[in-house]
């Protein structure tokens, strides 16, 4: 003990492993939060008139209800259909061989590191007018004319489910991998049907994942600019799209920095109630 | 209340049972038949393949070929949850998220109680395992022995004939493992169930069970109670593996001792420590018709004093002595001759 503890103290300071945060938190500090605050503090300083004003007349405008209104709403609808693509995926790898395992992987990890401009585009390929669903559906004759599957709600839900599925399913995945595998066994011995006791003992016990995924996912979906912007139709415009709009087409900075307060605050908020939610665990015994 | 009661169910019949996966035997044909009621061990090393019979007995693994019988009907090809059978596993399984008391209403929610007769019959298996209090406690609030008794509860609680035992006790510690063993036999004699028991640990074979089955390498080298099995060890490896035994092969002993003990080529003399006399000799040599030999070390265990004798180049033998009063002491060095207590304490083990 004593030993350790002036072997510790004998250590350069540089290499304590408390001051191994300082350059990340410095390089953070530099890139984010400065220009962060210097965006604010220029669209209020450039504004002639009250920078308040301005939020107030934003937050009340029409076009800033709809906008808010669809971004939350298609992130919530994208969020809950990546948890019922995830689970099945994330619960399959858990409980899979190596050989299945190593497949199902690369099926996650490999888009997961492609370019969101391929997969989207690729996206297009297949759901677009001459798209290969749509000549599926012709060529059976289920329809006679194309089914519009892009540029509009369900081109975005599509796209963006699928560019977030992956997060899911490896939050899913290290939360049920957790999940010893002897305690359904246990309960299918005790009389239980295989359903009951996946939903008696399997599920409460992923809910951790389950609601730190939909967090995750849910703050990811809520800033989503490239999957909208080029699958989405007119009516899709989310809160990103709509800042890079004021900055580049606009020049309106002032509406842009305050549509941007909006998504931050809607983040942080998540990522408060995600760190309270922590305690769950505690809750279900881990 | 639920009342205890005597089920006269429970009897098991294992029928030529193999287990293979691939080109690996793991339980080789075996054939088992356990009383109801009975306290039944599996003992063997890791890789027996007692574990897979148990697993098979559960409902966990198939049997590649044989049948599996509870009270003469075959269960084979049922499910674990249609066995009804008791389980208590290795790392007990309890359910982390859920307290001691929805642990062991588990069992019976699935049986479909509810309400007061679901909640009695729980309280009356905490009461028995001596839990009364701990019903809103998390599993990880609980020390290893508690948590092994919410197992135990969990386990007889829907009243099942029989009750499975996965090395239920590998993970305490040595005082409390005996008391355990203690408290799972007299739940076992109470509710009159049949138990089959898993285990590595010769010592808690013996102290718990009714007969028990020495299982290698997927097979049975040897059934019967536990003094039949110390006593009469029909193999080389149930004498070895069951408490502690000298093994002294034909090989190394000299002709004549051999050829007076009726001895073959690949036998073996058995014979246990406790069995093993010493006596003085003051002559070099042996007198003809015993061994003898040098003291190579004394270990003082306590209520036992274990003497290494070194017979020859190849061969030592142990002898414990009781620690009594007055009991003769030798010390390392000492030439002594080398007896059994009664002639039939040693006995050969023929070869193959």
């Amino acid at each position: 003990m004593a030993d350790s503890a002036l072997r510790r103290g004998r250590e350069p300071a540089l290499f304590k492993s408390e001051n191994l945060i300082y350059p990340a938190l410095a390089f953070l500090l530099i890139f984010f939060v400065l220009p962060l605050v210097w965006f604010f503090v220029k669209s209020a300083l450039d504004y002639d008139g009250s920078f308040a004003l301005k939020l107030y007349q934003t937050f009340t405008s029409g076009l800033f209800m709809v906008v808010a209104w669809k971004t939350v709403w298609i992130s919530l609808l994208v969020t809950a259909l990546a948890l019922l693509a995830a689970y099945p995926i994330a619960y399959t790898m858990s409980r899979a061989g190596p050989g299945t395992f190593t497949l199902a992987i690369i099926c996650v990890i490999v888009p997961y590191f492609t370019s969101i401009i391929v997969r989207t585009y690729s996206w297009m390929i297949i759901l677009g007018t001459n798209g290969i669903i749509n000549r599926f559906l012709m060529f059976t004759g289920l329809t006679h004319k194309p089914v519009a599957l892009l540029y509009n709600t369900v081109g975005v839900a599509i796209g963006m489910t699928y560019v977030l599925l992956p997060y899911y399913v490896l939050t899913l995945y290290s939360t049920m991998k957790s999940i010893d595998s002897w305690l359904m066994q246990a309960g299918r011995g005790m009389g239980a049907s295989n359903f009951y006791a996946f939903r008696k003992i399997f599920l409460p016990l992923s809910m951790p994942g389950v609601i730190s995924g939909f967090l995750i996912v849910y703050i990811l979906a809520v800033g989503f600019f490239i999957t909208p912007a080029l699958m989405g139709g007119p009516e899709n415009v989310m809160m990103a799209m709509l800042i890079q709009r004021n900055i580049e087409i606009t020049m309106d900075w002032p509406l842009a920095s305050a549509l941007s307060l909006f998504l931050l605050v809607i983040t942080l908020a998540i990522y408060a109630f995600y760190c309270k939610y922590t305690d769950l665990e505690k809750m279900l015994g881990r | 209340m639920g009342a205890e009661f005597v089920s006269a169910k429970g009897s098991i019949g294992l029928h030529n049972i193999t287990k293979r996966y691939g080109d690996l035997v793991v339980v080789d044909d075996i054939g088992l038949d356990i009383r109801a009621g009975e306290f039944f061990s599996l003992l063997g090393p890791s890789g027996s393949g007692k574990t897979t019979t148990l697993m098979m007995l559960a409902g966990f693994a198939a049997p590649s070929s044989g049948r599996i019988l509870l009270d003469g009907k075959d269960i084979s090809h049922l499910s674990p949850q249609q066995r009804n059978l008791g389980m208590v596993f290795q790392n007990y399984a309890l359910f982390p998220h859920m307290s001691v008391l929805d642990n062991v209403m588990f069992p019976l929610r699935v049986r479909k109680y509810r309400g007061r007769e679901c909640l009695e019959r729980a309280k009356w298996a905490i009461d028995l395992v001596r839990l009364s209090g701990y019903e809103g406690r998390l599993p990880k609030q609980l020390s290893g022995g508690q948590q092994q008794r919410v197992a135990l509860a969990r386990a007889v609680v829907f009243h099942p004939e029989v009750v499975l035992m996965d090395e239920p006790l590998g993970a305490l510690d040595k005082n409390l493992r005996y008391q355990m063993q203690m408290e799972i036999k007299d739940l076992q004699r109470k509710l009159g169930m049949t138990v089959v028991f898993v285990t590595h640990d010769q010592e808690e074979a013996m102290n718990m069970s009714d007969r028990i089955a020495i299982m290698n390498n997927g097979r049975i080298e040897q059934l019967g109670s536990p003094k039949e099995v110390y006593e009469s060890p029909c193999n080389v490896f149930a004498a070895g593996f069951l408490g502690e035994a000298n093994l002294l092969p034909y090989a190394d002993l000299d002709e004549q001792y051999r050829r007076r003990m009726g001895m073959a080529p690949g036998d073996c003399l058995f014979v246990r420590p406790e069995r093993v006399a010493l006596s003085d000799c003051p002559q070099s040599g042996a007198d003809g018709n015993g061994l003898a030999g040098r003291i190579a070390g004394v270990s003082f265990l306590g209520n036992i004093v274990r003497y290494q004798v070194r017979i020859n180049e190849a061969l030592q033998i142990y002898a414990d002595s009781t620690n009594l009063s007055g009991a003769r002491e030798f010390a390392a060095g000492e030439r002594v001759a080398v007896g059994w207590q009664r002639p039939e304490d040693a006995r050969i083990i023929r070869h193959g």
